[in-house]
Parts: structure tokens; C-alpha cells; sequence
């Protein structure tokens, strides 16, 4: 039976608390992002959406040095807020969150921009003639109308975030109880002589986590496409 | 008063349009690729103009010039689209109040309970847009653009979607609204029986230029056809009285000084004026006045002009007393006849073919024959040919 050590508790809910904090932070970006890349035309748009999916195609461990580079206690941005407001990323496991919310990001902006595409661009005129502004289009109209993509881009950040190791490890290293996630837990496991049975437990937990967001997302698209069957 | 100068480009469509409106309903008519859709678009403030103004009531909305360019949000002119656009993710009531929550507050003028009941919709406000018929949506559609306080009030072929009954379900709603509320609106159609039933002023599109404008009864008998195949698409607009009502038959008399007409259903008071659209290919002609036969409108008249075009030839009839009425006959019924220009002939019109939606009440003008010549000074026809 399952019979979890503390040090692989702790590595399991470090795992959810980056992956939540990850997916939380990354949504407002996510969503004006693609709401930008849905409704806009500037120039540069194709480089700047080039940009965004850049961590779905780099290898992740590419990922991770680039963020060690700028996001480091010597690189150019990590020094600034460690100068001026305190905030460190590299090592810690708030870096680990970073970490998982770039490499969710393209996925995340993905799902997100082909909900705003899908809805009918009349209705925000329609909107914009009975005296609503961009903002008030934006937060009565598109914002409710591409919820159901919203939060499956979400979920799709979130299982990438549970899985995240390449770039986390780059970044942030491996430390117990600081940022190792079970990936990392049971790739430090499979090192060791003696470490078959904990890695094969947090597999199962594993296994465990994926299935039950996979359930998540399932029953909320269910929810969504009720409530928009209902109101379509 | 809008007035309203327009030009834009589109690929190798160029538009160019300018008129000016006054009170009641002025309608934008053509085919479909006129520029009925695009001059909307643009004096709603959903596209902008290469050149041109459009001045609404001494506010200046667009001003190319001038580098001039209201936003949509601010402009207030309700626009109620082809399809009703309704949010799918509010209910009846949510979307009724839409507007109204950016309407500014000194012109909550309009009463949210009587747009309710004018237009039928008080026991809709609990459903969703997904369960509401099509005619159904349209009126909400309409309310909710009522509710925002436009100063302007836009149709888009709001009733292409639905079918000829629901269509008689809701024009007299638009006249109730164009004489209820007092909103100016401007009415988009290819269809002649709404823009002649509604319409106090009608602008004529053809390619992104306006071909015509003036009051229907100038406009609309002098239009070529609309309909892509001219052979239905002509038609000629007359004003009557109505005449008695024969209850017993379900029918009423349309009098007219070149003769009578009988339409099935009602047509408004006795002694009141009607608009009745005729299509030419619903006209008959007979050189002798006809007897003992089912049809029993005629109309006296002379011919006017003939144009042959295929086996089809249109005949044009000067009526006695005033009107143009055209008819559709073969090339070879014309020669058989032996019909020449100013012979005097009988237009035979089937009642079954006149619907009530073909019959308005207009608001004004009269024509002349009933009282002083009075012919629109609200309808100003820019630059084009007048009527």
C-alpha cells in the first residue's frame, strides 16, 4: 500500500502550490495576451506571437538557462528585484513557479485566443452601439463568452506545470523541500540503488494527480457546455 | 436631422453617398452589394470613411477633414442587425438592460415597461436567447436597442432572416415605434413592400452611389428593378383611399381615381390613404374593359412606353388621374395585342396577389390628388436626381 514518507509529502505539495501559484499568476497575463493576439493588428504581431510560443518549441532546459541568465541574483532583471523589492526566484521555489508558468504560458495563450477568436465579433459591436466601451465590451461580453476556453487553458497550464522538469531543474536546481517537485523526487530516486519503491509510489501519486485534473477539466467543460447550450 | 456625406473604398467597390433625413423613417433601398450595409456600418461608427462628415443633430460624428471621429460607444444611434445579435450568455431581461446601464442618466426618457408591452415581449424576459423564436429575438433585438436612448435608431435588413408572416407581425411594431417614441430611424431593405409601407423619405443605393431620393411614391415606381431577375423585381407603388369593406367577403375596396381595387384582409379606415405595392408580373391587360371574369380589379390608363427585353416585355401605363403602373407580358401577348404608346388599355390586377404587407398607412405626404401638392421638404436629395 501507499505508505508516504514526509519528505515525499512535502514534494507532492510543493508540486500543487507551484503548480497553483504558477497557473494563477500566469492568468490575467494569459488572458490579455490572447485576447491581444485575438483582436488586435499591429506590426511585429507574428514576432511577438513567435515570442510567446518560443517555450513550447525551445527544449526546456534552454528555457531554464535563459531564466537563470536574466532571472538569477546576477542577471539583469533577477537583480533588479532582488535590488529593489527583495524578491528572489532563483533557487527558491517561487522560481520553480516561474519556471512552470513560462513553460505553460503558449499552451495556456493558445486555448485562450482560439475561444476569443470563436466568438462572434457583432455581438462586441453590438455591444459598442448600445454604448458600451472597449473595457466594458471586454468584461460583459468577450471576457464571460470565452470563459469555458479560459479555464481550459488553465487546466493545460496546470498538468504542463505538474510535469514541468527540464527548465525547473535548469533554474531552479533540485532541493528538498525548497524545489523538488515528484518529477524531480523521483528522477533523483532512480539514482539511487535503493530508491525503486518511493519512486514507483510517487508515480502512482502521480498518476493520481493527472487523472484527477484530467476528471477536473472534464467536469468543468461539461459545466461550460451546458451553461453555453443553455444560453447559445 | 442627420446629414450624412460618405465616400469610402473597398477593394474595386467605391462608395459614395450623401443625404440628408428628417423625422419618421427614411429607408436605404437596393440590392444586395449596394452599399446599404457599409453606409449603416459607417454611420454607426463601426468603420470609418476615407472622406466625408456625418452631422447628427449639430454634433459633428465623423469628420474626416476635420480629423474627426466619434466612437462607436459614444455615438448613441441604435443599430438592431440582420441577425439579432442578442448576448447568448444573458438572459431576456439582461439583455434589455444592457444599454441602458451607458445611457446617460438624463436620458432615461424611455420607459422600460411600455417598450415591454409595445413589443410583446413581457413574458420572454426570464428565457434565453436560444429559446426564442426568430421574430421573437428581432423584437428583443429592437428593445434592447430602444432601451440604450438612441438619438438614432439603425434597422439593417433587420427582418431578412424571417419569414412573410412574421414579418406582418412585427412592421406594425415599427410603425408604432416610429410614432410612439419619435426616434429617427433609418431603415435598410431590398424589399419594396417594407421600405414603401414604412419609409416617409427613401434613398435609393445602386453601386455605392445614390440613384434616387424622395418620397416613395416619386421614388420607388421610377426604380428599376431590385430583385436580381428584373422580371419580378419590378414593381409599381400607388396611393388610394380606402373604400368600403366588404365584411361578408373578407375583402376591401382601394379607390383610385383610374378605378378600384379589392384587397383581401383589412387596409386601414375608411377614407384613409394607402400605399399598395403591385408587382408587374401580378398586372393583366385588356384593351376592352373587361367583364365576367375573377378578376375584378381594373384600372383605366394609357400606355406609356413599352420595353421589350427577351420574350419579356414591360409596359409602362400612365393611370388616369396620377400613378405609373408597369406590367409584365410576353413579347408576343405585346404584338398580338398590337399595343402602341398611347393607347388607352385596362390593367387587370389579382386580388390573391396583394398582401396586407403590400398596403402601409404612410405617415406623410399626401399625395396630390388628395390635397395641395405637397411634395417633402424633408427629404433633401443631395447631388442626385430629384424627384
Amino acid at each position: 500500500m501507499l505508505h508516504l514518507s514526509a519528505a515525499e509529502w512535502t514534494a507532492i505539495f510543493l508540486t500543487l502550490r507551484i503548480a497553483v501559484v504558477a497557473t494563477l499568476c500566469a492568468l490575467p497575463f494569459g488572458v490579455f495576451t490572447a485576447f491581444v493576439l485575438a483582436r488586435w493588428e499591429f506590426p511585429g504581431k507574428m514576432l511577438f506571437n513567435g515570442i510567446i510560443h518560443l517555450p513550447l518549441v525551445l527544449p526546456p532546459v534552454v528555457t531554464g538557462y535563459l531564466l537563470l541568465l536574466s532571472f538569477g541574483r546576477r542577471g539583469m532583471i533577477g537583480s533588479f528585484l532582488y535590488h529593489y523589492f527583495g524578491i528572489v526566484f532563483a533557487f527558491r521555489w517561487t522560481g520553480a513557479a516561474l519556471a512552470c508558468a513560462v513553460m505553460g504560458f503558449p499552451l495556456m495563450v493558445r486555448a485562450m485566443r482560439l475561444s476569443f477568436e470563436s466568438i462572434d465579433q457583432r455581438l462586441e459591436h453590438a455591444a459598442g452601439t448600445l454604448g458600451a466601451g472597449p473595457f466594458a465590451r471586454f468584461f460583459l461580453v468577450s471576457l464571460p463568452l470565452a470563459l469555458p476556453g479560459i479555464i481550459v487553458g488553465g487546466i493545460l497550464a496546470f498538468a504542463r506545470s505538474l510535469g514541468e522538469f527540464g527548465a525547473t531543474i535548469t533554474f531552479v536546481s533540485n532541493i528538498p523541500g525548497e524545489t523538488q517537485t515528484i518529477s524531480s523526487a523521483i528522477y533523483t530516486l532512480t539514482q539511487v540503488p535503493e530508491g525503486d519503491a518511493a519512486a514507483l509510489r510517487l508515480t502512482a501519486v502521480s498518476i493520481a494527480i493527472a487523472l484527477a485534473a484530467l476528471l477536473v477539466s472534464e467536469l468543468v467543460q461539461r459545466g461550460a457546455e451546458k451553461r453555453f447550450a443553455r444560453a447559445k | 436631422m442627420i446629414d450624412v456625406a460618405l465616400s469610402r473604398r473597398l477593394g474595386a467597390f467605391n462608395l459614395d453617398v450623401a443625404f440628408k433625413n428628417g423625422e419618421g423613417i427614411t429607408a436605404l433601398f437596393g440590392r444586395s452589394g449596394s452599399g446599404k450595409s457599409t453606409t449603416i456600418n459607417l454611420i454607426a461608427g463601426l468603420q470609418r470613411p476615407d472622406a466625408g462628415h456625418i452631422i447628427l443633430d449639430d454634433c459633428v460624428l465623423t469628420d474626416v477633414a476635420r480629423k474627426r471621429f466619434v466612437p462607436v460607444h459614444r455615438r448613441r444611434i441604435g443599430l438592431v442587425f440582420q441577425d439579432s445579435h442578442l448576448f447568448p450568455h444573458l438572459d431576456v431581461m439582461q439583455n434589455l438592460r444592457f444599454g441602458r446601464w451607458f445611457a446617460p442618466k438624463q436620458a432615461g426618457s424611455i420607459d422600460f415597461h411600455a417598450v415591454v408591452e409595445t413589443l410583446g415581449i413581457g413574458h420572454l424576459l426570464k428565457r434565453w436567447p436560444n429559446r426564442l423564436s426568430g421574430g421573437e429575438r428581432q423584437r428583443v433585438a429592437i428593445g434592447r436597442a430602444l432601451l440604450s436612448s438612441p438619438q438614432l435608431l439603425l434597422f439593417d435588413e433587420p427582418f431578412a432572416a424571417l419569414d412573410v408572416q412574421r414579418r406582418l407581425e412585427i412592421l406594425p411594431l415599427i410603425e408604432t415605434l416610429r410614432d410612439e417614441f419619435k426616434i429617427p430611424i433609418i431603415y435598410v431593405s431590398h424589399a419594396i413592400e417594407e421600405v414603401a409601407r414604412l419609409a416617409a423619405c427613401v434613398i435609393v443605393l445602386e453601386n455605392g452611389r445614390v440613384k434616387a431620393s424622395g418620397p416613395p411614391e416619386f421614388v420607388l415606381s421610377e426604380t428599376a428593378s431590385v430583385s436580381d431577375d428584373p422580371r419580378f423585381g419590378r414593381s409599381s407603388l400607388l396611393t388610394a383611399r380606402v373604400g368600403t369593406v366588404d365584411a361578408a367577403f373578407g375583402l376591401t375596396e382601394l379607390l383610385h381615381p383610374a378605378g378600384h381595387i379589392w384587397l383581401a384582409g383589412r387596409a386601414g379606415a375608411q377614407g384613409s390613404t394607402a400605399r399598395i405595392i403591385i408587382k408587374a408580373t401580378d398586372v393583366t391587360l385588356s384593351k376592352a374593359r373587361p367583364s365576367q371574369m375573377s378578376v375584378q380589379g381594373t384600372l383605366a390608363g394609357t400606355v406609356e412606353a413599352i420595353a421589350a427585353d427577351g420574350p419579356f416585355a414591360l409596359v409602362g401605363i400612365a393611370l388616369e388621374g396620377e400613378g405609373r403602373l408597369y406590367a409584365m407580358a410576353t413579347r408576343r401577348a405585346v404584338v398580338d395585342l398590337g399595343l402602341q404608346r398611347g393607347e388607352s388599355i385596362f390593367a387587370l390586377i389579382k386580388t390573391v396577389a396583394l398582401d396586407e404587407r403590400m398596403v402601409a398607412q404612410p405617415a406623410a405626404p399626401k399625395p396630390s390628388w388628395l390635397e395641395e401638392p405637397a411634395v417633402a421638404d424633408k427629404c433633401q436629395p443631395d447631388g442626385s436626381r430629384a424627384p
